[in-house]
């Protein structure tokens, strides 16, 4: 079978994104840092994944090798059906404007453009437009119809995040990604961008890959991957707070037992 | 707080660089000026040693009719009986009747004259001595149809010994035998581009003085032991007040002195444009310190917070001026010294072949100049962005980074004040009598103008860039590139105000050029009924190119031909005061041509001793028909002439009339233009050929239908205009850099923004576009307020002038487009750089998070 960008085979495999062997390593010798060793995870359609690790555990590197934004020094990563080993910076950039979404724990939005021009920028820069009742569906979730017009200046921390979930969800990419997206609202606002992430995997069936720090915020999710030293430890399905909570507080223990193993 | 300045200009060499460079380029200008011109002083200094080397003294004519104008030798001379006269006086070892007059044209071999870059055409006798060497194979002018000619001018003619050439002089076209070549001292085979034709003496005096045994001066040798000025007293004794006696030294320095005030008047031009262009630097350094200072309003509101007052906020940022401004100068005063002494090169061995050049030397005024000129300018132009870095709070540190732009009430009021200040100040300059404050006035308020205009760029900008935002914004990076460009209107304003300066001045200037052609076709097409004009080429030197006297009775024979004005044309001193005089031979033809009608008086009826006048000049000196007046001409003694006609004044002529009779006293008793009239359904082309067959033995005189006559005359209207558009090049070319650097510091500004692009699936050649466009908007903003502020500049000026025969209001329509047109491009041409960094920017380090 032959595999061309930008084209997905139906929910053949039922994976949206997957790494296989990732190794990522920056710098060389002295300076030489692997922040990816040998990872490997698959990240099924339909499915809300929380990645967790301490500081430093290459959490946002593994999310970038994901989502096509870094390359990776070893390994294999696909996104739907396509592999991105080999894409050139237009096919990456293609793969991500039709396939991926992105939110971010800050500055995700342009300050000249207004919520409404903001949530369709991915779809204009493609020349689509979108589909009407999804957008409605989007913005009805979101909760932003009073605040279209406005600019980012003009919305909260909180708007502002939302917005970028609308951005990302408006496109129907195939996985959405966000590093932290909630570490910089307070409990309320990150509770409710939360809220409508689970909501959009549960009812529409989105995939959505997130970084967080917070146990609470991992809690919303379906599945959480554990990472430290650039390793995946373990995982928990259908977490609490308080499972996760306690997982971090093993986890460099697991990872020392993992480290024994080898 | 010194070394947190120092290192954050070393991490920022992309801005260091950029509004270096404009200042770099201005004061390039400056020191390349005076580097120029103190070269070619110094070398026309040695020059005009070298020519008076041999004179002790010489003894020259004063003119009759001074005119302080040009070259007055040619007009005056001395009897030869002088010479003796000199010669009996003691310690005169040798005295030479010298015969030296600008104006013998020598005829190449493609039948046109012989021309020079400004340097005179000398027809001389040949006196054999001197510091003139005849080459080898050369001898000195024995018959009266043999010359010489100096070794430049039979280069640049290709002329050989032996050879038929000839030449044009007071009178029409001869025919000689070259028999010489000379040189002179130090291998110089001309003195700074001159050409000399030496005749025989009699042939000399006749064909350059028109008077037979008529000298131009005399040239006296010292005996042994008598010093030069001894000499010139005594001499100066013997031949009484009518002549001027002077030293070779003194003749030298004069006319180096004569020289350095041409050439500092040239200088002045020059500043003129470098002021031009370090206006415009003023905007561009401006700019870019407001651009990083609000980029560092987090670190400047730290090192608030930290404890750092106002003041050393304000010095930090100026001391970083202050190191920019002298590396600037430091580098443009060498690049001046590199461009000045090219351009000297150039003059030397392209326009005035032969100019020996002194060495490339640095006067200390480019040096003082340039280091004053760059530092202050630079200074000032960061002074506005150093108190506002002083004004960040130190609260600022704490805050997300603010882009709110402040209201721009205050700048809109102050832009009004000011703009409306600059416009009563050329208003006041306009309607100025033409003298020094005139001048100042004019210049003051185009400048006072173009600073409130800028001011008031922001508030015109809104509207402006929305509607030519509209015209990219088909795609999403153009419309993104239109928000961007809207997004600072401060920002987008100063770059594009620099823009408009240039482009302001050439329009400007285009605009009174364009109105001025219109208006001289329009006058010439309604109220000239001639249909051909004879004239001549104009030509440099102080005889105008003349034709024989019997092509205008020939001309009035031609089948067709209905009337034919000849005109003479000289200096005179009428009622004290020296004018140019005018002389007809068909003084009716003049009248019906013209459309002259009598005030009071007749006109078309003078004759010899009989002159008419303008109505405007009859009453300004109270003169009424009958009215006698003196009047001096160039040969002859003063005369009496009495007033018979006085004519209403009117666009196409003016001036004093005096009949053909009279022009024996005229310096050239031949007709240098006449005007035709054809006969109703006469042939144009036709009578045009016949009359231009009777022309054939006269180079440098032609005959032209109207249109064409006009376009000659305004010929050097194309001239001028590509003068200054090079001159204004480097203005524009700092605006544009200007451009370039906006637009680099907005990406770098905008890392963010566009790794964030980048990262949802903007591609690398649509991060470009966007870029391009707001360049292109910026740009073509600039471009339109200079065509606007331009246009109201010339229609001004043309306004103001509407009694000086500026009778149509005319604008350049064709060429305004092609400017518009090439502002885009240029905008275009800008956005390169920055583009290409634009689609650079690494997606994963402009995202990652502080
Ligand atoms: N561009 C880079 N060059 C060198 N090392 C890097 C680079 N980016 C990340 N690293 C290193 O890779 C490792 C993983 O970094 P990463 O940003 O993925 O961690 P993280 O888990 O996201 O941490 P945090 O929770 O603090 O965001 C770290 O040791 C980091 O220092
Ligand atoms: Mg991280």
């Amino acid at each position: 079978m032959t595999r061309t960008p930008g084209t997905i085979t139906a929910s053949s495999t039922g994976v949206a994104a997957r790494a296989t062997d990732v190794w990522k390593v920056y710098g060389a010798g002295e300076a030489q840092v692997v922040a990816l060793r040998s990872v490997s995870v698959e990240l099924r359609r339909g499915q809300f994944t929380a990645i967790m690790g301490p500081s430093g555990s290459g959490k946002s590197t593994l999310m970038h090798c994901l989502a096509g934004l870094d390359t990776v020094t070893r390994g294999e990563v696909s996104i739907g059906a396509t592999k991105l080993a080999g894409l050139s910076d237009a096919g990456l950039t293609k793969l991500r404007r039709d396939q991926v979404g992105f939110i971010f724990q800050q500055f995700n939005l342009l300050p000249t453009l207004t919520a409404e021009e903001n949530i369709l920028l991915p779809l204009s820069i493609a020349g689509r437009k979108p589909d009407p009742a999804w957008y409605d569906t989007v913005i009805e979730t979101v909760g932003l119809r009073e605040r279209l017009h406005h600019r980012p200046s003009q919305l909260s921390g909180g708007q502002q995040q939302r917005v970028a979930c609308a951005r990302a969800l408006v496109s129907r990419p195939e996985v959405v990604f966000a590093d932290e997206p909630t570490g910089n609202l307070d409990s309320r606002s990150g509770a409710e961008v939360l809220g409508f992430l689970r909501h959009s995997v549960r009812d529409f069936g989105q995939t959505i890959v997130m970084v967080t720090h917070d146990p609470n915020a991992a809690s919303y999710a379906d599945r959480v991957i554990f990472l430290a030293d650039g390793e995946v430890v373990t995982e928990l399905r259908e977490p609490t707070a308080d499972a996760v909570l306690e997982t971090m507080k093993r986890i460099d223990v697991l990872a020392a037992s993992r480290d024994g193993d080898v | 707080m010194l070394r947190a300045t120092l290192k954050s200009l070393m991490s920022r060499k992309l801005r260091l660089v950029l509004s270096g460079l404009a200042v770099v380029l201005g004061v390039m200008f400056v020191a390349g000026a005076f580097v120029l011109t103190d070269t070619l002083g110094r070398s026309f200094t040695s020059l005009f040693s070298t020519a008076y080397a041999n004179t002790d003294v010489q003894v020259a004519a004063k003119s009759k009719v001074a005119t302080g104008v040009g070259n007055d030798q040619g007009v005056a001379s001395l009897p030869g009986s002088l010479v003796d006269t000199v010669r009996q006086v003691p310690g005169v070892a040798s005295a030479t009747g010298e015969v030296q007059v600008d104006g013998a044209r020598v005829i190449g071999h493609n039948g046109k004259v012989v021309t020079t870059y400004g340097a005179p055409q000398f027809g001389m006798n040949w006196t054999g001595g001197g510091f003139a060497q005849l080459e080898p194979g050369s001898r000195a002018p024995a018959a009266d149809d043999e010359i010489v000619i100096n070794a430049g001018l039979a280069k640049t003619a290709d002329l050989k010994i032996g050879d038929q050439v000839s030449v044009l002089t007071l009178e029409p076209k001869k025919t000689f035998t070259l028999v010489g070549i000379f040189g002179y001292s130090g291998g110089r085979d001309s003195l700074g581009g001159e050409q000399s034709v030496a005749f025989t003496t009699p042939v000399a005096q006749q064909l350059m003085l028109g008077t037979p045994d008529a000298y131009s001066d005399v040239d006296v040798r010292a005996g042994p032991g008598v010093s030069d000025s001894a000499l010139r007293d005594r001499v100066a004794t013997a031949v009484g007040g009518d002549y001027q006696v002077k030293t070779g030294k003194q003749l030298a320095d004069d006319a180096s002195a004569g020289f350095q005030k041409a050439l500092s008047f040239f200088n002045y031009v020059l500043l003129g444009f470098a002021g031009v262009a370090l206006f415009v630097g003023i905007f561009l350094i401006l700019n870019t310190f407001s651009i990083i200072v609000a980029q560092r309003v987090r670190e400047l509101a730290l090192m608030r917070s930290l404890g750092a007052s106002r003041r050393q906020i304000i010095n930090s940022v100026l001391l970083e001026a202050l190191v920019i401004g002298t590396i600037a100068s430091v580098l443009g005063l060498g690049a001046g010294i590199g461009v000045g002494a090219l351009l000297a090169y150039l003059f030397a061995n392209l326009g005035a072949s032969g100019l020996h050049l002194a060495g490339i030397g640095v006067p200390a005024s480019a040096v003082i100049a340039s280091f004053a000129v760059g530092v202050v300018i630079t200074l000032v132009a960061a002074t506005l962005p150093a108190l506002r870095a002083a004004r960040v709070a130190p609260i600022a540190a704490m805050r997300e980074v603010a882009a709110t732009d402040r209201p721009l009430t205050r700048v809109t009021v102050a832009g009004s004040v000011v703009t409306a200040a600059g416009i009563g100040v050329l208003g006041v300059g306009l309607a100025g009598d033409g003298g020094d404050a005139t001048l100042w006035a004019i210049l003051g308020g185009v400048l006072v103008s173009f600073i409130g205009v800028a001011l008031l760029t922001p508030l015109i900008g809104r509207p402006v860039v929305s509607v030519l935002g509209r015209l990219f914004a088909w795609s999403v990076p153009g419309q993104l590139g239109r928000r961007n460009s809207a997004r600072n209107p401060r920002r987008t304003a100063i770059t594009a105000a620099a823009l408009m300066v240039g482009l302001a001045l050439i329009t400007g200037v285009n605009v009174i050029l364009t109105s001025a052609t219109s208006s001289i076709h329009n006058v010439a097409d309604t109220q000239v009924s001639a249909d051909l004009v004879i004239s001549g080429e104009g030509g440099n030197s102080s005889i105008p190119p003349t034709f024989d006297k019997a092509v205008l009775d020939k001309t009035r024979s031609t089948p067709g031909v209905a009337q034919v004005a000849g005109f003479y044309h000289d200096q005179a001193r009428v009622d004290g005061k020296v004018t140019g005089v005018d002389a007809v031979d068909d003084p009716q033809a003049l009248r019906d041509m013209f459309g002259l009608s009598a005030k009071s008086g007749t006109i078309g009826t003078e004759g010899s001793g009989q002159l008419i006048v303008d109505e405007k000049q009859a009453t300004s000196l109270g003169l009424h028909v009958g009215s006698q007046v003196p009047v001096q001409l160039t040969r002859g003694d003063a005369r009496t002439f009495t007033v018979t006609g006085i004519y209403r004044d009117n666009d196409v002529y003016a001036g004093w009339v005096l009949s053909a009779a009279d022009v024996s006293g005229f310096r050239s008793a031949q007709p240098q233009q006449a005007m035709i009239k054809l006969t109703p359904g006469a042939d144009v082309n036709s009578v045009k050929t016949a009359v231009n067959g009777l022309l054939a033995d006269s180079p440098g005189i032609n005959v032209a239908d109207r249109t064409e006559y006009v376009d000659q005359q305004t010929s050097q209207f194309n001239t001028i205009l590509t003068m200054i558009q090079i001159l204004l090049a480097l203005a524009i070319l700092i605006a544009v850099l200007g451009i370039v650097n906006t637009l680099a510091l907005s990406v770098l500004e905008r890392t963010r923004e566009l790794g964030l692009l980048r990262a949802i699936g903007l591609r690398r050649a649509q991060a470009m576009r966007m870029v391009t466009v707001e360049a292109v908007v910026i740009s073509v903003f600039g471009a339109l307020l200079g065509l606007a502020v331009g246009s109201g500049l010339g229609a001004a000026v043309v306004r103001a002038l509407r009694d000086q025969g500026f009778t149509v209001l005319a604008f350049p329509w064709s060429r305004m487009a092609l400017y518009l047109v090439l502002a885009a491009a240029v905008g275009v041409v800008a956005a390169i750089l920055p583009a290409i960094r634009a689609a650079k920017v690494n997606v994963l380090a402009a995202i990652a998070y502080e």
